[in-house]
């Protein structure tokens, strides 16, 4: 990661402090660097780049959303070269050795029910990616900041004050974004893979009351197929994978408006289970 | 400083060396490694990597890093493979019927015809060349059967009709892979006109589908005038072009009468040229194994000897990949020279001149109206062709 951005480069130090430095003589999995747009481009509007190996797979953004930008071109990045794995677009926390996903579309309040848990004692894998590995079946952790939208940024600073949240970025594509520090002993532990036990998919309605209710396994494993970037590029791989995966996990759909309540029913869905 | 310039000259060598010898990949050290895997993403030859590397079984002694990767593009290429052949089976079914000869080109034909140009290449496009009188019952046959053009603009629908050497890409409804119907294999605008009704004739069956590529000579040809009749301005020559060019030579050497017929081929179809060339840096940069005489005979085609020290000249630079961190400006000027070659082959300035002044001229519109359209994980994988 290069950027000669000083505001970015400020907020890459807070949020990614805890990750070590790359050794020189690696192998990095994507150079990555946020830049300014070509001089002809910087009025009357500044514009930045986001370039990997010196190209630029998306458009430039305004300047002022330099951080979601960078985090939207890591996504973009992950979701096109990590085709060894089965990704999912599924939050993913663990407790206990065991993984709960929560795979969900866009704006079904996978990220704030994310950020509550892993400040309720779960470990982050991670908001965004569920990466599946096809050799075991374990999931792999991925323990980048994550962003908040909207509402639900105000609903996490109540919920969890201790939550690291940086300053808020309005007016992108997708709304207000703000974004939690992942928690320390998540990022020391990114190496320490974990296998898949609940499956539950969250929506987020407004005034809806509560409902915790199982899947068949039949709907469960539709679902998480679809749920899946890369389901059709892995083929085989990926129906064998979500096949056991399914099979290994409770199913749950959740409908919630209210997060603490959402809460207590996860706490007493995966406490149960381990009796 | 001195170390930049060893990274700048190490990025082209990397690649070239790991498609020679791919035996010595294992010895590569890991910065190599780092460095090789972004050229050969860029120049879309990872799974060319990777298959070489499996064939020879030594995926298990490189660095397992660099093997995610090669893994990731092996899964890739064969879903884009499996992709396209069904993709060529439904345009086949949508054409039944019809009593049309059709020919599969480049990437889909070295698959349905199992040469090993085929392993690990990414292709994108189903390419098919016919007869160009049964081009307007076949472009109606796939539209009637779900296949739509993309929105066009007029004036490129027109320009496409007029002088282009295949109609506007067409693409079924719910599937994403285009399909590139030809009638010839250059624009009609092109200084050098191959006959479509010559490559027809020699072409071979592909078993088991009603289907057919182009003749060994053909197919080599082919690929050739690809290679220096298009270019890119950022891209050069495409490295992966020349690639499938020693591939295809090493691999019909075996068949007897191929190197006595393929420069009288290349003769008879007007394309003497492209095919020295494609000898010369195929030799030179591949290290294909070319018999002399067969080189000799195609210097009958070759330019003068100006040109020829300015091909010599630009050729490698166009086409050897670059450190993508450290600019080039040698590579990006012959690069452009290259590009603007490309344009000169293929038309006339008095077509040239005022196609480009629309093209900028949209394009300067464009610049003032485009926004960023929202990006995502979500979006980038599933609607983008991943064309990286």
């Amino acid at each position: 990661m290069r950027t000669p951005i000083k505001p970015l480069a400020f907020l890459l130090h807070h949020f990614w402090q805890d990750f070590p430095l790359i050794d020189e003589h690696t192998i990095v999995d994507c150079h990555v660097a946020v830049v300014k747009h070509q001089i002809y481009r910087r009025w009357p509007k500044s514009e930045l780049l986001f370039l990997v190996d010196g190209r630029p797979p998306t458009p430039p953004y305004p300047f002022a959303h330099h951080f979601p930008m960078l985090e939207w071109g890591i996504n973009l990045c992950l979701a096109r070269r990590a085709n060894h794995l089965l990704m999912l677009h599924s939050a993913v926390m663990e407790r206990q050795g065991l993984a709960l996903l929560l795979p969900a579309r866009p704006g079904h309040g996978k990220s704030t029910l994310c950020v509550a848990l892993i400040h309720s004692g779960w470990r982050l894998f991670s908001d965004e990616f569920g990466l599946v590995r096809p050799e075991d079946g374990l999931l792999l952790p991925l323990p980048r900041p994550m962003p908040l939208k909207n509402a639900s940024i105000e609903v996490i600073r109540a919920f969890a004050p201790q939550a690291d949240i940086g300053p808020k970025f309005e007016g992108t594509h997708k709304g207000t974004v703000a974004h939690v520090r992942p928690p320390t002993e998540s990022v020391q532990r990114m190496d320490e893979p974990a296998r898949p036990r609940w499956l539950v998919f969250p929506r987020w309605v407004a005034d809806a009351p509560l409902r915790l209710e199982p899947v068949v396994k039949p709907d469960a494993f539709l679902m998480v197929a679809t749920n899946a970037f890369n389901y059709d590029i892995l083929g085989q791989t990926a129906f064998d994978l979500v096949g056991h995966m399914v099979d290994a996990c409770d199913c749950y759909t959740l409908v919630y408006s209210d997060l603490r309540e959402a809460m207590a029913a996860l706490d007493e869905l995966t406490d149960s289970a381990h009796d | 400083m001195t170390d930049r310039l060893r990274q700048k000259r190490q990025a082209g060598r990397l690649l070239m060396d790991a498609l020679r010898q791919p035996n010595d990949l294992p010895l590569l050290s890991i910065e190599d490694w780092d460095l090789l895997l972004r050229v050969a993403r860029r120049t879309r030859l990872l799974g060319r990597l990777e298959a070489d590397l499996a064939r020879l079984g030594l995926l298990e002694r490189i660095p397992e890093r660099a093997a995610c990767h090669l893994r990731a593009a092996r899964v890739v290429v064969a879903h884009r493979q499996t992709r396209l052949t069904w993709e060529a089976d439904r345009v086949l079914w949508a054409l039944r019927g019809l009593e049309v000869q059709v020919v599969a080109l480049k990437g889909v034909a070295y698959m349905l015809a199992g040469l090993p140009a085929a392993r690990g290449r990414m292709a994108v496009d189903v390419d098919l060349l016919v007869p160009k009188e049964q081009i307007n019952s076949i472009e109606q046959r796939l539209l009637d059967r779900g296949w739509m053009h993309k929105a066009l603009h007029p004036d490129d629908d027109r320009y496409y009709r007029d002088w282009m050497h295949e109609i506007p890409a067409l693409r079924h409804r719910e599937r994403e892979t285009e399909v590139d119907i030809h009638h010839r294999i250059l624009p009609r605008t092109s200084r050098l006109q191959p006959d479509t009704r010559l490559l027809l004739q020699q072409t071979r069956a592909v078993p088991d589908m009603p289907i057919r590529v182009l003749g060994p000579h053909d197919m080599i040809l082919h690929a050739l005038v690809h290679l220096f009749h298009e270019g890119e301005p950022d891209e050069g020559l495409r490295l992966r072009d020349l690639v499938d060019v020693a591939d295809l030579l090493r691999h019909f050497a075996g068949e007897p009468g191929f190197w006595d017929g393929l420069v009288p081929r290349a003769e008879e179809l007007q394309l003497g040229r492209p095919l020295y060339y494609g000898l010369i840096y195929s030799r030179q940069l591949l290290g294909a194994d070319v018999p002399d005489a067969v080189l000799q005979q195609a210097q009958g085609s070759a330019p003068s000897w100006l040109v020829r020290q300015a091909m010599d000249w630009l050729v490698p630079r166009a086409m050897l990949p670059t450190h993508p961190d450290i600019p080039n400006p040698t590579a990006a000027l012959a690069r452009w020279a290259i590009y603007m070659r490309a344009h000169w082959l293929r038309m006339p300035l008095s077509l040239l001149l005022p196609h480009l002044a629309r093209k900028f001229w949209r394009r300067l519109q464009g610049a003032f109206k485009s926004r960023p359209p929202p990006l995502s994980a979500d979006e980038g994988s599933k609607n983008s062709p991943v064309k990286e």
